[in-house]
């Protein structure tokens, strides 16, 4: 084989490769990608039935219950309205009414949300950001100043420069 | 007093890096030799510096020196030593600081071992890796300054976020910085070698073990990461294809690649150009990890609260560098000799391979996590890309590769005959036929995939050993003429053979855990029992108990297999005191079938308590299979030909010469 018709060779192999990656990253983004939706957002334009989508919100004030066996039931809230969502598992550590949630799963043909995943946080402070922006469209206040009745006090000493800073190494 | 010093120790190696980048670029120029010279000293002196620095910041958070703002906000004075020592770099500023000081280390060592390296290129390579520093010394010193003092002093510090107070999430973020920082050295290399015009293959001997010890690092430290969320996230999985995991990931990826094409720049002077832009694509990836993880743009599971301004300063730092680097490499790569031929069917033609699906993988990788930033500055609508995008673009790719593993080094170079190939590898072909078989007959749950996956993975491992047999010619020569040779054998050629099979039972790993993983939710009161993965648990009840910095709920489980007692499991729920967090500790019995994976959840109003229990079998392989890696990579390191030191330069023959 010449220089050309190696170069040739290798060239094809590589473009076939990036073309079946190209069509499965296209079909995998067509038929994967979970929408994200805020209990307003399912209000106003609801998805097509059975469709899986993250639901994202505030855990609702008083709305945690744990039922019977390992389910537990909660409403997800951007104060304007809320979706009771169902889960069977164990809920993060860092799950707290008040707090910021995403939750992932489909709506049930009685308007409740089954969610098969609560998305846990590290940290204590962090917001998902979907969730924070989500709220801030709605002209929902959040943010460091923001405290919601499930939320701690803040422990700081009244000279700190800020209540605390990130964790991730 | 020691921070003022640590403080002012930091400002000055920001004034060396700009010596070091400034002064020999300058000195190349005009061709000074006195000018090219500062680089190296300059390069020891801002390592000098950067470990002053970090040691008085640890000597602050060890003494817990409150009026220090970053220990304030991540310490306490009764956290255990090691995460008083681990909290330096537990957090934004301190793991900056580690990231320069791993930087300038990699620098030192280039100004250490690099004494038979042409000075021009010595030089450059400094300077660049100066101007690295350069600029994230600049954004520590703007943004995010470790050294800070607050007044009053407060009393105590707001302590460490306790799912970071862990063995293994202390030693993580330096094993994975030294992987990220350690292919600064391939880039620097890299762009020297653009700014020079040339390359050689001395160029490549010396860029090979400095891409093969980044990638041995980054290997610990990416399979580290994974085993902590394993066990301390309590979601008995071992990757989410998080953001975060995924920004460790793609340079993981493009490092393999690197790794396998200086091969062939090594042995065979081909591939350069496209093994320069692999050496500065590979180093961009880390710097989009760095942003990544810092800069909050992503929702990730493992994201911490985060400061957005500072994103804007690495994403500045970011398009400098990769646009730079970028430019500078269409401008030159032109220049660059073309190197030796090789026919498809060739060690180098599976090499070429192996980069083209590396890289196409990394791509998918890429684009399954930038996509939900890119579609909401397009649309505006908010998605997440999870695993199943991962399994079903990422996965696919992986199958040629593992499929052509065993194929590679048993090639020949330059033209190889594939048909002897396959009469070697008839071994691998046939245990890896009967494992997919065993498989197939064993298991009737899980995805009709999953023995292809095994045969996949016994494949790659009989492949690895079939190597090494063809070698030392087992079995067709006396015994100890087969040790003889596998006795000298080069390291290098023990190195590829292990390494591979540790890729083939890590895939073995993951495929079993993935397919036939067994997950049980339930309400548990004591004296109830529960089976799962052939075990029997009982709840004995739950304890309370009281830890040095914590107290917490234990559940406890006896197991039983078959009648037989096999061990008590003791999962908690632990509320650490400061900060004042709840965290799950999943307790967890190790066998080599798989690990039996407990997690105690809340109590049920009706009584009882949550609790989640799952079977991964042969999770452990995957480790194990990393670890194989991280040795291959060793043995391949300390082969003699690669070692980096040169203690006596005079008795070895100079570097510059080209090769062959």
């Amino acid at each position: 084989m010449t220089r050309k018709q190696r170069r040739a060779t290798f060239i094809a192999a590589a473009v076939a490769i990036l073309g079946v990656a190209l069509a499965l990253v296209l079909v995998a983004l067509r038929d994967t990608i979970t929408y994200f939706r805020t209990p307003s957002d399912i209000a106003a334009k609801p998805l097509p039935a059975g469709q899986r989508f993250r639901l994202g919100g505030l855990v609702a004030d008083g709305s945690v219950k744990r039922g019977e066996g390992a389910e537990v039931q909660f409403a997800v809230t951007d104060t304007l309205q809320n979706i009771v969502v169902v889960y069977r598992g164990i809920l993060p550590d860092l799950f707290r009414e008040g707090q910021g949630v995403v939750t992932e799963g489909r709506l049930e043909a009685d308007g409740r949300f089954r969610a098969d995943s609560v998305l846990a946080k590290h940290d204590e402070n962090y917001m998902p950001p979907e969730v924070a922006k989500a709220l801030k469209e709605k002209g929902v206040s959040l943010g460091k100043g923001a405290k919601h009745s499930g939320s701690e006090p803040a422990k700081a000493p009244s000279a700190a420069p800020e209540p605390r800073e990130p964790k991730r190494p | 007093m020691i921070v003022e010093l640590g403080h002012f120790a930091l400002v000055l190696a920001l004034v060396v890096a700009a010596v070091q980048t400034t002064v020999p670029l300058w000195g190349a120029r005009r061709n000074d030799v006195r000018l090219l010279l500062v680089a190296a000293p300059a390069a020891l002196a801002q390592l000098a510096l950067l470990a002053v620095a970090f040691a008085a910041l640890t000597t602050a958070y060890v003494t817990s020196d409150f009026s220090v703002a970053n220990v304030w906000s991540n310490s306490h004075s009764a956290k255990p030593l090691i995460y008083k020592i681990s909290g330096v770099w537990g957090n934004h500023e301190g793991s900056m600081l580690l990231w320069v000081l791993i930087l300038a280390l990699f620098g030192g060592l280039v100004a250490v071992f690099g004494n038979n390296l042409p000075l021009r290129l010595r030089s450059t390579v400094l300077a660049v890796q100066g101007s690295i520093g350069l600029a994230f010394l600049m954004f520590m010193v703007a943004t995010s300054n470790p050294f800070l003092r607050i007044y009053p002093v407060p009393l105590d510090g707001q302590g460490l976020n306790p799912v970071l107070q862990d063995p293994a999430l202390a030693f993580h973020p330096p094993f994975l910085y030294a992987g990220y920082v350690g292919f600064s050295t391939a880039f620097s290399f890299a762009i020297a070698a653009l700014l020079e015009g040339r390359t050689d293959a001395a160029w490549a001997r010396w860029v090979r073990p400095w891409t093969l010890t980044a990638w041995m690092f980054l290997t610990v430290g990416v399979a580290m990461g994974s085993w902590w969320a394993y066990y301390e996230l309590g979601w008995g999985g071992w990757w989410f294809w998080d953001p975060v995991e995924n920004a460790s990931f793609m340079p993981w990826l493009a490092g393999t690649a690197l790794l396998h094409s200086a091969l062939v720049m090594e042995k065979r002077e081909a591939l350069k150009v496209w093994t320069i832009l692999l050496a500065i694509l590979t180093f961009s990836l880390s710097l989009i990890g760095t942003f990544l993880v810092r800069s909050g743009v992503l929702s990730s599971v493992h994201a911490f609260a985060v400061d957005p301004q500072r994103g804007v300063v690495i994403l500045g730092i970011l398009i400098v560098f990769i646009g730079g680097a970028l430019a500078l490499f269409s401008a030159r790569a032109g220049e660059l000799r073309r190197g030796g031929l090789f026919a498809p069917i060739s060690r180098e033609g599976s090499l070429v391979l192996n980069n083209i699906l590396l890289a196409t993988a990394t791509g998918t990788v890429l684009v399954g996590t930038l996509y939900p930033l890119a579609l909401e500055a397009v649309t505006g609508e908010k998605i997440s890309v999870g695993a199943p995008y991962f399994n079903s673009t990422f996965g696919p790719l992986m199958v040629p590769l593992l499929l052509a593993i065993p194929f590679g080094p048993m090639l020949a170079w330059k033209r190889g005959d594939m048909r002897a190939v396959v009469e070697r590898l008839f071994f691998a072909i046939a245990a890896a036929a009967l494992a997919g078989a065993l498989a197939f007959a064993l298991f009737h749950r899980g995805p009709w995939l999953a023995p292809f996956g095994i045969a996949l993975g016994v494949w790659v491992v009989a492949g690895a050993l079939s190597e090494i047999a063809t070698r030392t010619r087992i079995g067709r020569v006396p015994l100890s003429e087969t040790l003889r040779r596998f006795a000298s054998l080069p390291r290098s050629a023990h190195g590829t053979w292990v390494a591979h099979a540790g890729v083939g039972i890590m895939v073995i790993g993951i495929v079993a855990t993935s397919a036939w993983q067994e997950e049980v939710v339930l309400t548990m009161k004591p004296g109830e029992r529960a089976h799962i993965g052939g075990y029997d648990l009982v709840m004995t009840g739950t304890m309370p108990v009281t830890g040095p910095n914590y107290t917490e709920l234990v559940g406890r489980f006896d197991v039983t297999r078959g009648g037989a007692a096999v061990t008590e499991l003791l999962p908690a729920k632990r509320l650490y005191d400061a900060p004042n967090t709840p965290t799950t500790e999943a307790a967890i019995h190790v066998s080599w079938r798989g690990d039996l994976y407990t997690v105690l959840g809340d109590e049920q109003q009706g009584g009882g308590w949550a609790v989640r229990l799952y079977f991964n079998p042969l999770v452990r392989f995957i480790w194990l299979g990393a670890i194989i890696m991280f040795l291959g990579g060793a043995l391949s390191l300390s082969d003699r030909r690669l070692r980096v030191g040169a203690p006596r330069p005079a008795k070895r023959p100079p570097v510059a010469q080209p090769a062959e």
